[in-house]
């Protein structure tokens, strides 16, 4: 046969050769389909580290004990025993390296999330003690007359 | 005789006949698709949501965000937690306020764009709450419909998102049945819940878990039989969103209520 007639067999040759070296360089190498398998395990495999070294913030209340020992027990033993430190004290990170010093969140609305009463008998919501906030000191702040720590003793002066 | 015309059609046919077997070959090698069945892994992350303990005070919201970096003021976030009241006249309202990063602090149903719907005390039937988060499906169709294998599962059933491959089409997120993804607003990728895959694999605990005064929320590894949370799930009756979608959520609910979507 003619030339003409292969040329495009050529260009089209060329075309897939092109693409394939393309694939080649820009795909990374460990890109396949891991343990998971075709219908879902495509990646990178390199990415899995990236989000294991995620930096943790919150360090949990066992962090702060081993310094805040008092604090620690203190909250315990109270009806606030359940809420981690973190909650109002914000997330520790490198604490105390870097922040040295943490914002406390001393607001009504951080109380609030729990304490504005709401009437759900089907939720557990309706077994915490509330106020209406509206109605309950609106000016005040909750730490002036209850202390968060143990609510059952007075606020600190 | 063969024209010119025909050779060019036969020719090209001929090409893309040779590249897609060259795929084909793989899709249907008998031994990795065995391979696949039979994994060796030795942790399936699962959550456990009791929504009778949870209060609604949106400390696991306020959490999620601050560990996972999500901005804290952008309206999207990894996990939130939802309102459901139903009325004695049989209505259901549902409500999520900023995802409840900063808890409900009102009986007042927010209806979106500013109004609210107020409910008396008397008109309640039922009021609870169910925090929502990824299920980790064992048939995820967010990453079945990834074109670039930027999302995938890993060993252990996290989905988790390649933020360096991602090239932002937004399948998954319109694929999720759960709505549980979202465009993070900093990186422009496909964003979603990962069970903290950075906590889970050092020992600890989600942050959302963590944060949860009530222990509403519990995550444990469905392939230790020990595991406090694998007992619940095995012996008591748990429920799991959507199931008719066949996608196999790893989230059980204790009490489920057949208003929550």
């Amino acid at each position: 046969m003619k030339n003409h007639v292969w040329r495009p067999l050529y260009v089209a040759l060329g075309i897939v050769a092109m693409i394939l070296v393309a694939r080649e360089l820009y795909v990374p190498k460990d890109f396949g389909i891991h343990e998971r398998g075709y219908m879902y395990g495509w990646h990178r495999k390199s990415d899995e580290t990236y989000w294991k070294n995620f930096k943790v913030k919150y360090k949990t209340s066992e962090y702060c004990k081993g310094c805040h020992e008092d604090k620690y027990a203190d909250i315990k033993g109270s009806p606030h025993g359940n809420i981690m430190c973190e909650n109002c004290h914000g997330p520790a990170l490198g604490h105390p390296a870097d922040p040295p010093t943490l914002t406390i969140d001393r607001s009504r609305e951080l109380c609030v999330r729990c304490h504005s009463y709401l009437p759900y008998k089907t939720s557990g919501r309706g077994k915490i003690r509330g106020i209406n906030p509206e109605t309950h000191y609106p000016e005040a702040e909750c730490v002036m007359c209850h202390y968060p720590h143990n609510p059952k003793r007075e606020a600190k002066k | 005789m063969i024209t010119r015309r025909n050779f060019c059609k036969k020719t090209m046919l001929l090409v893309g006949g040779l590249a897609i077997p060259l795929a084909a070959f793989e899709l249907f090698d008998p031994k990795k698709l065995l391979a696949d069945k039979s994994d060796n892994a030795r942790e399936r992350w699962v959550f456990l949501v009791d929504t009778y303990k949870c209060t609604g005070c949106g400390f696991c919201v306020k959490a999620c965000k601050i560990e996972n970096e999500v901005p804290y003021d952008a309206n999207v976030t990894r996990t939130w937690v939802e309102r459901y009241v139903i009325t004695k006249d049989g209505r259901t309202f549902a409500d999520t306020p900023k995802g409840a990063r900063d808890g409900f602090t009102t009986g007042k149903i927010a209806l979106g764009e500013g109004m609210f719907q107020e409910i008396g005390n008397e008109d309640i039937d039922k009021a609870f709450f169910v925090p929502k988060l990824c299920n980790q499906c064992d048939n995820p169709p967010c990453v079945q419909v990834c074109p670039v294998g930027a999302t995938y599962q890993t060993a252990d059933g996290v989905v988790l998102v390649d933020r360096t491959w991602c090239i932002g089409c937004g399948y998954c997120i319109m694929g999720c049945p759960y709505g549980v993804r979202f465009f993070h607003p900093v990186y422009h990728v496909a964003e979603k819940c990962n069970f903290c895959y950075h906590r889970i694999t050092k020992g600890m605990k989600s942050a959302c878990v963590d944060a949860c005064p009530f222990d509403a929320r519990r995550i444990g590894n469905i392939k230790d039989p020990d595991d406090p949370v694998t007992k619940i799930i095995m012996t008591e009756r748990v429920g799991i969103l959507k199931e008719e979608y066949g996608t196999k959520p790893q989230v059980f609910y204790i009490g489920l209520s057949k208003e929550v979507k």
